[in-house]
């Protein structure tokens, strides 16, 4: 005969609906975990997706993602041409804000060329970039559907193919054009400015034809490393490996994030761990006369501790598993991506019963402490 | 052969506090209980009835004394036993004044869980609770969580459960104070059925004068102390 389950039993109501409130509060826990999880996936997918081997930058600076990087296009030539060099890419990255059915939408332009590194990876439905103008391959994140048009800067550009699950680190959904496309939407300036610039400048022409990195896919059994620190001698350019850029991500734009969530869920854990204590502290107190009763009758310690110990656990059982089942069935309508790894989850399942062991540790002391002979009292 | 006494408490003093706030509680007190009876302790408030009660059901320490439990030296100077709830689960059943029935359990679960407590199966622990329902008349009620229990239910359920180990020694405080005259007599009758047939010791401490007639012996305490006996209970008490 369980006692614990037999007291809950009889305040079941009470009992779920004190776990409900709990549960809420957990499964917010367990979103903020996603939401960090869904962070990295993001922040990193951009640059895993691109599939490169090393990122060939502007000189003195850590990459795209971190701050500015220009380079003139035709490094991309100097670049493929270096031993060990299977394919080379020049790409070009722009956040824009382009209308479309009467909506704004803000969108990470990526520009790449046509089968090279930096193009679209897995295109899940329609094809690739095939035609080197006005073609777009977007993220299924930005609403639009193949062979829809959408306008960026003054052309009209054509969705070919879809991606899934493709954001930046603000996430934004991605859209994929050709790099000449990318280049003329950031250097194309609307007539008026156009003409301006054109008067102010009499006679001189800057180039457009600039990258913001160039991605570089090596042959089999070349190392990434060593071939990093060859073009770092060309004193104009700085290399990272895919690792470096990772890091540099994860540094510049992750880690606060991290910690910002981290405590976040540190305090909201306090706060479940102090909500359950009081709970289970406020059930015990309840409980004074029957646990005088069983201390009295003969009860040992250890029934009444598991008494309460059992049913601190059942709390975070049933709240746990509620909450996560209603984050698991409402992850997909949060504005950005929520992941839920079983590895957190049981991380954090692990913590929950932990916070409870240690909230009904007040419950425990108020019970071992209850006079057997109170039950006597009238 | 005599019987010997179930309960057997000589000498038994218990005080609260030191110097100026020293309460005497309990002075010297000596008495024995065969099988089989009934006995009654009654006295004013702050007389010692409870404190006896607690001493003798282990759970509050005397001061000095001695006492044997079902022939078994309890307390000499000191508890000889560490286990004294096993020792409460085992040799003494309580009844209280109001019945504390855990109102979580229902009615055979609350009887049913002093006898596993004790080591029983639950299986064996229904039947026993059963037996007890059907013995004290109301295992039609065996259900039935205490709210939906009359008083005098619910205090046929709190003696049922008290015999669930089969006790020697009953120690029931104030059993009838919240019940009408019809269904105080009828626990008396119950305690008075299981004393006789279990050969146990009952032990009730009460103000309730329409019951004095149901007991073998009415022991008084005042300040503390046995009064001198009369009538009945000259044989089993030893005046201080």
């Amino acid at each position: 005969m369980n006692l614990a389950l037999k007291d809950i039993s009889h305040n079941l109501g009470r009992f779920l609906l004190t776990c409900l409130g709990l549960s809420l509060l957990l499964g917010i826990v367990l979103a903020m975990v996603g939401i960090y999880r869904g962070l990295v996936v993001e922040s990193l997918g951009l640059v895993r997706a691109a599939g490169a081997q090393v990122w060939v930058v502007e000189g003195g600076t850590r990459g795209p993602f971190a701050e500015a990087s220009r380079l003139p296009g035709d490094t991309r030539e100097a670049i493929a041409a270096q031993w060990g060099v299977a394919a080379a890419g020049g790409v070009s990255y722009q956040n824009i804000d382009a209308q479309h059915r009467g909506q704004t939408k803000r969108l990470m332009v990526v520009g790449a060329q046509i089968a090279r590194p930096g193009e679209a990876p897995l295109v899940v439905e329609g094809r690739p970039i095939l035609r080197s103008r006005y073609e777009a391959v977007a993220d299924r994140g930005a609403g639009l559907a193949v062979g829809e048009q959408i306008r960026l800067g003054r052309d009209m550009f054509t969705v070919v193919g879809l991606t899934s699950g493709l954001v930046a680190s603000g996430g934004d959904p991605v859209i994929f054009i050709t790099l000449r496309d990318a280049q003329k939407l950031q250097f194309d300036l609307a007539p008026a400015a156009a003409r301006r610039e054109s008067a102010r400048s009499a006679g001189a022409t800057g180039t457009t034809n600039t990258v913001n990195a160039i991605l570089v896919r090596l042959l089999p059994g070349v190392d990434a490393n060593r071939f990093a620190q060859d073009i770092v001698r060309w004193k104009h350019l700085a290399a990272l490996t895919q690792e470096d850029q990772e890091a540099v991500l994860a540094r510049s734009v992750i880690d606060r994030a991290r910690r910002q969530i981290g405590l976040f869920t540190t305090l909201l854990l306090t706060v479940s761990t102090v909500i359950v204590g009081l709970i289970i502290y406020t059930m015990t107190i309840d409980k004074k006369k029957a646990i005088a009763t069983l201390k009295l009758i003969g009860a040992p310690d250890r029934r009444i501790v598991g008494l309460i110990v059992q049913q601190a656990i059942a709390m975070g059982v049933i709240s746990f598993v509620t909450g996560a089942a209603l984050i698991s069935a409402g992850h997909g309508y949060f504005p950005r991506r929520v992941v839920l790894e079983p590895a957190d989850s049981a991380a954090l399942f692990g913590v929950v019963i932990i916070a409870c062991l240690l909230a009904s540790a007040l419950g425990v002391r108020t019970a071992l402490k209850i006079d057997p002979a109170s039950a006597l009292a009238g | 052969m005599a019987e010997q006494p179930v309960v057997e408490v000589r000498g038994i003093s218990k005080h609260f506090g030191e110097g100026p706030t020293r309460v005497d509680a309990l002075r010297g007190v000596s008495l024995d209980v065969y099988p089989g009876t009934v006995i009654g302790l009654k006295g004013p408030s702050g007389s010692g009835k409870s404190t006896l009660l607690n001493v003798i059901g282990c759970i509050l320490e005397p001061t000095s004394g001695s006492m044997r439990l079902n022939g078994e030296l309890v307390y000499d100077g000191k508890w000889l036993r560490a286990d004294l709830r096993g020792l409460r689960l085992e040799k003494i059943g309580f009844i209280f004044q109001s019945h504390n029935l855990l109102p979580f359990l229902n009615a055979w679960e609350n009887i049913a869980v002093t006898r596993i407590l004790a080591g029983a199966s639950p299986a064996q622990a229904k039947i026993r609770a059963i037996e007890l329902l059907t013995y004290l008349g109301i295992e039609r009620r065996k259900d039935a969580m205490p709210g939906e229990l009359s008083g005098g239910e619910a205090q046929r359920v709190a003696i049922a459960r008290a015999l669930a180990n089969d006790p020697r020694i009953i120690l029931a405080d104030e059993p009838t104070a919240a019940l009408d005259s019809q269904r105080a007599g009828t626990v008396m009758d119950m305690l008075r059925k299981v004393a006789e047939e279990h050969r146990s010791a009952v032990i009730v401490v009460t103000h309730d004068e329409k019951i004095f007639d149901r007991f073998d012996h009415i022991y008084s305490l005042r300040d503390g102390a046995l009064e001198p006996p009369g009538g009945a209970a000259a044989d089993t008490l030893v005046p201080q």
